[in-house]
């Protein structure tokens, strides 16, 4: 039959010489909700950025036809222009702005450049009724919370005559009342006609939404199957997403597992503005000398809130709980005296949290642990140097000096500048978040091998990313966290790639607590 | 692009070229840039004064006359670094003179006691500052811009509209007077250039036997050479001058003082490194552990303190205090940081590039005077270099690709 809106055919989008999208292909039928599915990175985002034009008709190879016609879109204008409207992770709405203006900014009633007021105020009004939004079009956006703020972002693509709407992750960050509401909404906007791509991980809400679900992997389609005719939904979206070989490489290490160093018990974290969200809810946990534990969780679960929370309540409000260092109560209340503990943090953002982009290697790797270079407050510079570039030799660090600005320094070799610096402050529990995200597959190796060495020194070795491979082939032990709460630990011989994700997807207050 | 010499003070120089060479050169070739603009300009107004600018007495005035930018900017240098701005220094300015003139021609105070109770006032109304900036949180714009009004209105309500005159000699030859002098040419002056002279060659000297022996890369001998070489002539032929007319300027030793003391503080000690890092990265500053807070507190109270001692020497110079003293300086200090290099988005900036940057400002206003041009033309002809400055900049920037 030939109901298929949307067709997008062996998509291709490289960045830098990597492969994002390596040929997939998508057929969404008309008035369908169709879920796309597939781990952090897989190139959701970016397919879905391919079909809003943000890249741009010839950044990319294939084809994408609609209802028929071959499309070439320039930009977000084009496509919105054809009724393709899409609703990013992160809402962009102006603050200030009321949600009328909001509604239509960009997009005014106008006449001759003067503004229409009442025609925009009345029009915002039957807009918001239609997304079941009650409150008044001249309230400003920043008094709404994200739930509300989600449905202007629904109403302000109505206004825009949507045709095919594009929800990338659009429960992360909403409560479960809020999430039901607007799947609610999903379902009466396929009633009025409206096609509808969602971009989730939570299987729940596929399993309860969805019409047709297309599960992507490294860049590439690996099935498309409708929801209501599978019995077993969950676990086949599940083995199309994880199923690929190791393909990774690890450096060999024989694990030598001492003592328990590290112990954080019934650790609960709020939001730090939504203050009555908890983030992170009663998680334990231990790690001992020389071991790698690792943390699962896909985005938004939480992962990373932990450890900033407890690296000197970087995160969060209303933080409670209790760590221990080699069986003693420590506090880390300050990023100072976490530090002074013995604990580093190597950041998931390094160009936000982890490095000062203008200034030279040097700078950078001293600036944890800048007490032990300095007397009486003032700084022995050549000795900065010189231990500048020991790190420069013994991580590989490729730059001609260490007097380098790191800005100008490829992402594994920044990395490997933030390592050094944290490695430098002589830490006793080192927790690495992301260590390996956007650098290729080369500095990768090679920071596996910095990580195994950190745990053969006898250090305790926390490391969370969101590629199960690596976690895999990097662990002792891996404990996994979906929603805030610690729902499963896994050591390394139980530990696949189905198990993880099942434990990573299971819903509030279904996962198995840690023991 | 031709090869020029790679120079550098204290980094070591890389082995062989390559791009990120190229790079440091050019950040390099900034800071000789201000350099080289100030001396293009020195060479003009000699021109066209017809070798009026650098008569000794006109050397000895220039010092004197623009000290206050000078201490001004090297606090604001550190304000601006770690991305903030002081808009109140002006007014910081003629409070504390006022309270200058009054403490020792009202309250009978000794004139080295009244000099520290000005720099003690101008710490506090800095912490006061710093209080609201740091642990409020409210934008440095903001604060300053209010310090601005409050302590203008402070300055007039101590000296009730007037002005306080006739202070005593020692007190007024802190921004006028000179050391003793053995008549000319002076021979006390001409002994401090060559002291200077030896303590910088030394220096440079010792710096490079540790680079050596700690076997660190080291700039090449024939630059090395030929700076060291020049800032010598530099120095001696500034003292040569000053020994012909009346000496060794005062506020010159004060002056040099601070240019050494802050240049230290900020390339050389943790705290400096700290108001660098701040600027260049709040948030991984904080991650690192850096007390974020209490570096902005005391970079406030270290700019009242400098602002306070710009009141005392600017009072000192003039003889008396008024309430509309230090008007618009704060605005000579901003710009003589920014001609100086600093980056208006902080990270960037050096104590000596600030110096330079005043000094440019400086010989301006001592040109422009001796030419007889209209202060109105003034004010237009430092604007535009201003603006010209921070665009070379810029454009030397986007040109490197960052």
């Amino acid at each position: 039959m030939s109901n298929v809106i949307l067709e997008m055919n062996g998509i291709v989008k490289e960045f830098n010489g990597i492969r994002a999208l390596d040929g997939v292909s998508v057929s969404v039928e008309r008035g369908e909700v169709h879920a796309i599915c597939g781990e952090n990175g897989a190139g959701k985002s970016t397919l879905m950025k391919v079909l809003s034009g943000v890249y741009a008709h010839g950044s990319f190879d294939g084809t994408i036809t609609i209802d028929g016609e071959p499309v070439a879109y320039g930009s977000i204008n084009d496509s919105e222009r054809d009724g393709v409207v899409i609703i990013h992770q992160e809402l962009a709405l102006s603050p200030y702005l009321s949600i009328a203006e909001n509604i239509f900014l960009g997009n005014e009633v106008q006449r001759g450049g003067v503004i229409d007021w009442n025609r925009t105020n009345l029009q915002a009004t039957e807009l918001l009724a239609r997304v079941g939004l009650q409150e008044n079009a001249a309230t400003r956006v920043l008094e709404l919370g994200v739930g509300k703020q989600q449905l202007v972002e629904i109403a302000k693509a109505l206004s825009k005559e949507v045709r095919i709407l594009i929800l990338d992750e659009p429960t992360a960050a909403l409560n479960d009342d809020d999430s039901a509401h607007l799947l609610g909404l999903i379902d009466q906007l396929r009633n009025q006609g409206i096609t509808s791509i969602i971009i989730s991980h939570k299987l729940k809400e596929i399993r309860a939404i969805a019409d047709t679900v297309t599960v992507i992997r490294d860049g590439q389609t690996i099935e498309s199957f409708p929801v209501k005719d599978s019995d077993d939904i969950e676990t086949r979206i599940i083995r199309a997403m994880v199923g690929r070989p190791l393909d990774h490489q690890f450096p060999p290490r024989t694990p030598e597992i001492g003592e328990e160093k590290f112990r954080v018990e019934d650790w609960s974290v709020h939001h730090p503005i939504d203050v009555e969200r908890v983030v992170v809810d009663r998680a334990s946990f231990h790690v001992r000398a020389g071991e790698i534990v690792g943390f699962a969780g896909l985005m938004g679960a939480g992962r990373t809130e932990l450890a900033m929370s407890i690296f000197g309540r970087s995160y969060g409000t209303g933080i409670s709980g209790r760590v221990y260092k080699d069986g003693r109560e420590i506090q880390t209340r300050t990023v100072g005296e976490a530090i002074r503990n013995g604990i580093a943090y190597v950041t998931e953002d390094r160009k936000r949290y982890g490095l000062n982009l203008i200034g030279s290697i040097t700078v950078n790797v001293s600036a944890a642990a800048l007490g032990k270079l300095a007397r009486l407050g003032i700084i022995d510079r050549n000795r900065e140097y010189a231990v500048a570039d020991e790190y420069r030799k013994q991580m590989n660090i490729k730059t001609p000096s260490v007097s380098s600005v790191v800005g100008n320094l490829s992402g594994g070799n920044q990395q490997k500048v933030v390592l050094s610096k944290w490695i430098y402050s002589g830490p006793d529990v080192l927790i690495l978040d992301e260590p390996t995200r956007g650098i290729d597959v080369g500095a990768k190796y090679e920071i596996y091998g910095i990580i195994n060495e950190m745990a053969a020194q006898g250090k305790a070795v926390i490391v969370i990313s969101s590629e199960l491979p690596e976690l895999i082939g990097l662990s002792d032990r891996i404990y996994t966290i979906a929603e805030g709460k610690l729902t499963g630990e896994l050591d390394r011989a139980h530990a696949t790639q189905e198990e993880l994700m099942r434990y990573m997807t299971a819903a509030r207050n279904e996962g198995a607590q840690a023991s | 692009m031709t090869t020029a010499t790679p120079e550098q003070a204290t980094a070591p120089v890389p082995p062989r070229p390559d791009p990120v060479r190229k790079k440091r050169r050019r950040v390099d070739m900034r800071q000789y840039g201000i350099l080289a603009a100030l001396a293009v300009i020195i060479v003009l107004f000699q021109v066209l004064t017809g070798g009026r600018l650098l008569y000794p007495g006109n050397v000895s005035n220039l010092i004197q006359q623009n000290a206050y930018v000078l201490i001004l900017a090297i606090g604001m240098v550190i304000v601006i670094i770690a991305g903030h701005i002081d808009l109140s220094v002006g007014s910081i300015v003629a409070t504390v003179g006022a309270v200058a003139a009054l403490s020792m021609n009202s309250w009978g105070l000794p004139w080295g006691a009244a000099v520290a109770l000005s720099l003690l006032v101008g710490a506090l109304i800095g912490a006061w500052q710093g209080f609201w900036v740091a642990f409020v949180g409210i934008p440095a714009f903001i604060v300053t811009l209010a310090g601005m009004l409050v302590f203008r209105g402070v300055a007039l309500v101590l000296l009730t509209g007037g002005t306080i005159s006739g202070l005593p000699r020692a007190f007024n030859s802190i921004g006028s007077g000179t050391l003793p002098s053995t008549g000319s040419p002076d021979l006390i002056t001409l002994g401090i250039g060559a002291l200077a002279s030896l303590a910088l060659v030394v220096q440079q000297l010792k710096g490079r036997a540790d680079l050596r022996r700690l076997n660190l890369p080291r700039e090449r001998t024939l630059s090395f050479v030929l700076k060291t070489a020049i800032a010598v002539v530099a120095i001696m032929y500034l003292c040569y001058l000053l020994a012909y007319n009346r000496g060794t300027p005062i506020i010159l030793i004060i002056l040099a003082t601070l240019v050494l003391l802050y240049s230290f503080l900020l390339s050389r000690t943790v705290f400096g490194r700290h108001v660098y890092a701040m600027g260049g990265n709040l948030y991984a500053a904080m991650m690192s552990g850096v007390k974020t807070k209490w570096v902005n507190f005391f970079i406030f109270v270290n700019m009242g303190f400098l602002a306070g001692l710009a009141g005392v020497v600017s009072t000192a110079r003039a003889g008396s205090a008024v309430a509309s003293a230090g008007g618009s300086f704060e605005l000579d200090a901003i710009a003589a940081v920014f001609i100086g290099g600093a980056a208006v988005q902080g990270g960037v900036g050096t104590v000596i590039g600030a110096v330079i940057g005043g000094l440019v400002m400086g010989v301006l206003n001592q040109g422009l005077s001796i030419l007889s041009v209209d202060a109105a033309w003034q004010q237009v002809i430092k604007g535009l270099v201003l603006l010209l400055a921070v665009a070379f900049d810029v454009y030397s920037k986007r040109r490197t690709g960052r």
